[in-house]
């Protein structure tokens, strides 16, 4: 039942008749709709938007909400072995705290001044990101970890004038295609075989790729399947005798014991925050970086916000865009690809992550990712049936359970897990049908020893 | 005027707070059997892969961390505390806190992407319906949330459009055409799709001119991406004849609504012909803008282009909620996973509080607020606005202190520092500057007209000053949380410094790093 009485609504202070009729006097127009009358009546949409009626209550409306979401079961109260490029780490309280302040969540385009506080919290994320990848310049947080690896090859594309980029083949299928859609029609796509024994990057199928069209080499550490690549080395090396980049994408919460991409060679280095302190909120969480040198070639090219730290007239620190004349913002089509609206208040909390973490933190942080998902690892092979990690290399956190020796498929598998309170890896079937019935599982500080155990032993229950 | 100080905590770059040994926040330690078992865990690396000197973060406390970061919360003004008009454009409405109770539920925030959908049928309901709301609400077929933001929800449609003529084999369609007075992103993610970018320019009245449009179109329009109304806040009447104009060339018709604030219910991309649209939630449907994301552009097609949508869409059977991969035409991805379900929670929270009646309040509200600062703005000294023989605007218009500047030598610039002083926040426009000493105001629907009348005080006190103490404006401000920044440090390749270890090396002459 639609109420006739006008609704004077909580977040529309304007809707009091009488301050209505008070504003259309001082306008001087009888009605609102004649503000309208530059819309032609072909153009006026005159029936009914047929939408629930509306909820009016606060209470009411989260009564209905709640009851939508309460149909939802959380990583926290199942047991979840779920990664793959959104991951569960345990986020600090702090992180919280700030950003939900309401100063932070409902700000947005301020000026330096009023603004002071955005500007200089982000420019201290990217000083923070910066240390943990040791390279000086990072940019303001694009999209995610695909649209950051995206920007990253057309930027290589651009320095480089060649139009072609070549893959590591085992990649985040999400990620891929996201990338294969960035880049088309303008740079072209190919991917560079693994060497089925290790999953790392074949070094001859690369050299017999890699040509003088090659704007860059993409490869990521850890790898989407969670081993790490060891010859990254080697594998810059060979793009820079080409004439070509080494883009590296790489998850940041490994680089307290991992040593950073621009340790072997790589250019630019790219990735997403989300393991920073940030929830996986379904997805919603994830936040892309580009970091490069703080020379003029690769800084020129990004699309992004860059801020940096200045003087004002009174010597006080003061933040601005770094060369705003590149973006698009400045020079619409003219500028390097676009910026918008992406990610900043997950730059701002990876931010503050990072300093609560300090230098001990991420590198005990990285240690215990390390020796929990060995655990995990030897555990799980201890089944009958069951191998992992299936590729014969290190692992950072995640790694591949090959179950194909129990002749169940890794569907039927994680269905029956549900029923112990555990979310099973990811199924990577579909994504990988090579790897047969193999699924991705992820192992971080969250996980403790008896969550580990719970696992193993639910595998042998649901296998018996 | 409003005797106002911003908080000015002084405070120093995070790095600077460091003390050696200092800790923010203890890791789980590794069980003791775990270690018998595996060891230390980096044994498995080979040594070069090992970080043998730790990065170079801060050491700092937890209260002083905190500390730091509420300082710095509070050297910022977000719409919650400021009078958030002088933001054309972007649609600085409220941002309702019951919307943040849902988003940090465990319910939403503690969720996997690919959980069994058995697990996920709440968010995937949520979904679904907004997908039902946004279709009434434009007139389109379907929608994906996929898009982060409005930016890549026009590379969204950019996408498509490409997509589109490429399976009929039109390969020659390498034209995009959109308007100057549009997002600078439908210019520029054209032209990172590899299109030629044509620009139309407003004629006398300020509308694009239909006659440079027919000049345009030809067999290698691929489409035409515009914003109405735009922003100016003037609606453009022959935006039907636009999108006949680009379809009999064989082009489609995406509609840039990331800001539909003026129009919900009044006016739809349906009947003004469009292929495709997209809504920010994080502007017309109240998520917050988070300083800059994260966020989401719902990106809507008709029937004929949904095979071309990225996958997954959400189904519903009846019965249950699923994910739908199965797209013929699909461009693929556009984003990891299926966006930012937190504005998407929030936006479908939005529309349940209001209903269709309520839409149409904020949209009426919105454009009755706008017109009552045109109506004050007209009699400020020194401001005048774009095109005055449109007279009636939707939810923005954007102003010029052209006069002004010709007065008194205080500019557009001056004028926002100023407004610093006293609380608030003032925009130009995008760039190029059509209209010379721009700035651009949307009332939106949420505040009050004490709060605009407020605002509009303080504008007409700062514009007198300007005639009776430009110096004064121009050296603004004072009462903020800095004072006038050199701007040249930002420019200079020898001297910006991006990051903390960058200032080092260059302005204090200390190598850094690692």
């Amino acid at each position: 039942m639609r109420s006739k009485k006008k609704i004077i609504h909580p977040y529309i202070p304007n809707s009091v008749p009488e301050v209505k009729e008070e504003m259309l006097r001082e306008i001087g127009v009888k009605d609102i709709d004649e503000l309208y009358a530059a819309i032609p009546e072909n153009l006026r949409f005159r029936g009914d938007m047929n939408l629930p009626d509306p909820i009016l209550s606060e209470y009411a409306l989260k009564r209905h909400v709640e009851k939508i979401l309460s149909k939802n079961k959380t990583c926290e109260e199942n047991i979840s072995f779920l990664g793959g490029g959104c991951w569960q780490h345990y986020v600090p309280a702090v992180c919280d705290e700030i950003n939900q302040r309401a100063e932070f969540l409902t700000a947005y385009a301020g000026e330096p001044y009023e603004d002071h506080g955005r500007f200089q919290a982000l420019f201290e994320y990217q000083s923070l990101m910066a240390e943990l990848l040791d390279m000086d310049a990072v940019n303001v947080p694009t999209y995610d970890w695909a649209q950051a690896a995206a920007t990253s090859i057309r930027m290589t594309s651009r320095i480089t004038g060649r139009d072609e980029v070549l893959l590591q083949d085992i990649i985040f299928k999400d990620r891929f295609l996201v990338i294969k859609n960035y880049c088309t029609p303008v740079v072209k796509i190919k991917t560079v075989k693994h060497d089925p024994e290790t999953g790392m990057m074949d070094i001859e199928d690369l050299k017999s790729k890699i040509s003088s069209n090659t704007a860059a080499v993409y490869f990521e550490n850890p790898s989407y399947l969670g081993f790490i690549e060891t010859h990254g080395e080697n594998i810059s090396s060979i793009a820079h005798e080409n004439g070509a980049l080494s883009i590296v994408g790489v998850d940041p919460i490994s680089l307290g014991v991992i040593v950073p991409p621009s340790h072997y060679g790589a250019d630019i280095v790219c990735g997403d925050i989300q393991s920073l302190g940030v929830h996986m909120n379904c997805g919603g969480g994830l936040g892309g970086f580009i970091a490069t040198p703080d020379e003029e070639k690769f800084v020129m090219e990004y699309p992004s916000r860059l801020f940096g730290i200045t003087k004002t007239i009174e010597g006080e620190y003061g933040f601005g865009d770094v060369a705003y004349e590149r973006t698009s913002f400045a020079e619409r089509e003219k500028g390097k690809e676009f910026v918008g609206t992406m990610a900043a208040l997950w730059g701002i909390t990876a931010g503050v992550y990072l300093a609560l973490m300090g230098p001990k933190g991420m590198q005990e942080l990285g240690k215990t990712i390390m020796q929990r998902s060995q655990y995990a690892m030897k555990k799980i092979s201890e089944i009958d049936g069951i191998n992992a990690p299936f590729f014969k290399s290190p692992h950072f956190k995640e790694f591949v359970v090959d179950f194909n020796e129990t002749g169940k498929s890794v569907k039927s598998i994680n269905r029956s897990l549900l029923k112990y309170g555990i979310f099973g890896g990811i199924d990577l079937s579909r994504e990988f049908p090579e790897l047969g019935n193999s699924a991705l599982y992820c192992v971080t500080e969250i996980h403790t020893k008896e969550d580990i155990d719970r696992l193993a032993q639910s595998l042998r229950e649901v296998l018996r | 005027m409003k005797r106002f100080h911003q908080a000015k905590w002084d405070e120093p770059v995070i790095f600077e707070l460091s003390t050696e040994g200092e800790r923010g926040i203890l890791i789980p330690k590794t069980e003791k059997e775990i270690e018998e078992s595996v060891g230390d865990g980096l044994s498995v690396l080979p040594e070069k892969m090992i970080r043998k000197k730790p990065p170079s973060l801060p050491e700092i406390s937890q209260m002083r961390v905190l500390k730091h970061y509420l300082r710095l919360s509070q050297e910022c003004l977000g719409a919650d505390l400021n009078i958030d008009i002088g933001q054309g454009t972007c649609t600085m409405k409220y941002n309702p806190k019951i919307n943040e109770v849902f988003v940090r539920s465990p319910k939403a925030s503690e969720l996997h992407p690919l959980q069994d959908e058995g697990t996920v049928q709440g968010s995937l309901e949520i979904m679904y319906r907004l997908d039902l709301f946004l279709r009434e609400i434009s007139g389109m077929d379907r929608f994906t949330f996929q898009p982060g933001g409005g930016s890549q929800a026009i590379f969204g449609m950019v996408s498509i459009i490409h997509a589109y003529h490429k399976l009929k084999g039109e390969d020659k369609r390498d034209e995009i055409i959109t308007t100057i007075f549009s997002h600078p992103s439908d210019a520029a993610a054209a032209a990172v799709k590899g299109y030629k970018v044509i620009t139309i320019y407003p004629d006398a009245d300020g509308l694009p001119d239909i006659e440079a449009l027919k000049k345009a179109v030809s067999e290698h329009t691929a489409g035409l991406l515009i914003t109405n109304p735009e922003d100016t806040g003037i609606f453009n009447p022959h935006i039907a004849e636009f999108t006949k104009i680009v379809h009999e060339a064989g082009g489609l018709c995406g509609y840039d609504q990331a800001n539909a604030n003026g129009i919900l219910g009044i006016t739809r991309a349906k009947e003004a012909g469009f292929d495709l649209c997209f809504f920010n939630l994080h502007k017309t449907f109240s998520s917050p803008h988070g300083c800059g994301g994260p966020a989401t552009g719902a990106l809507g097609v008709k029937k004929e282009l949904i095979p071309f949508l990225p996958v997954p869409v959400v189904d519903y059977d009846g019965k249950k909620y699923s994910l739908n991969y199965d797209l013929p035409s699909t461009i693929g991805k556009i984003r990891e996973f299926y966006g930012v379900f937190p504005a998407v929670l929030r936006a479908y929270a939005w529309i349940m509080g209001l209903g269709a009646e309520g839409l149409k309040e904020v949209a009426n509200v919105a454009v009755l607020n706008n017109n009552y600062v045109l109506n004050r703005i007209k009699k400020i000294r020194g401001a005048s606005f774009s095109f005055p023989k449109t007279e009636n605007r939707i939810e923005q218009v954007r102003y010029s202190w052209e006069e002004l500047t010709k007065d008194t030598g205080v500019t557009t610039e001056d004028i926002i520092r100023r407004m610093a002083d006293f609380g608030f926040h003032l925009w130009t426009s995008h760039h190029p500057f059509i209209i010379p000493q721009p700035f651009t105001i949307e009332p939106t629907e949420s505040y009050s007209k004490k709060e605009i009348d407020e605002y509009l005080d303080t504008l007409e006190n700062i514009a007198k000053e300007a005639y009776e103490n430009p110096e004064k404006v121009k050296n603004a401000p004072y009462n903020s949380v800095v004072h006038k920044i050199d701007q040249s440090m930002l420019d200079d390749p020898e001297k910006w410094a991006i990051t903390w270890r960058s200032y080092l090396k260059k302005h204090r002459n200390n190598s850094g790093g690692t």
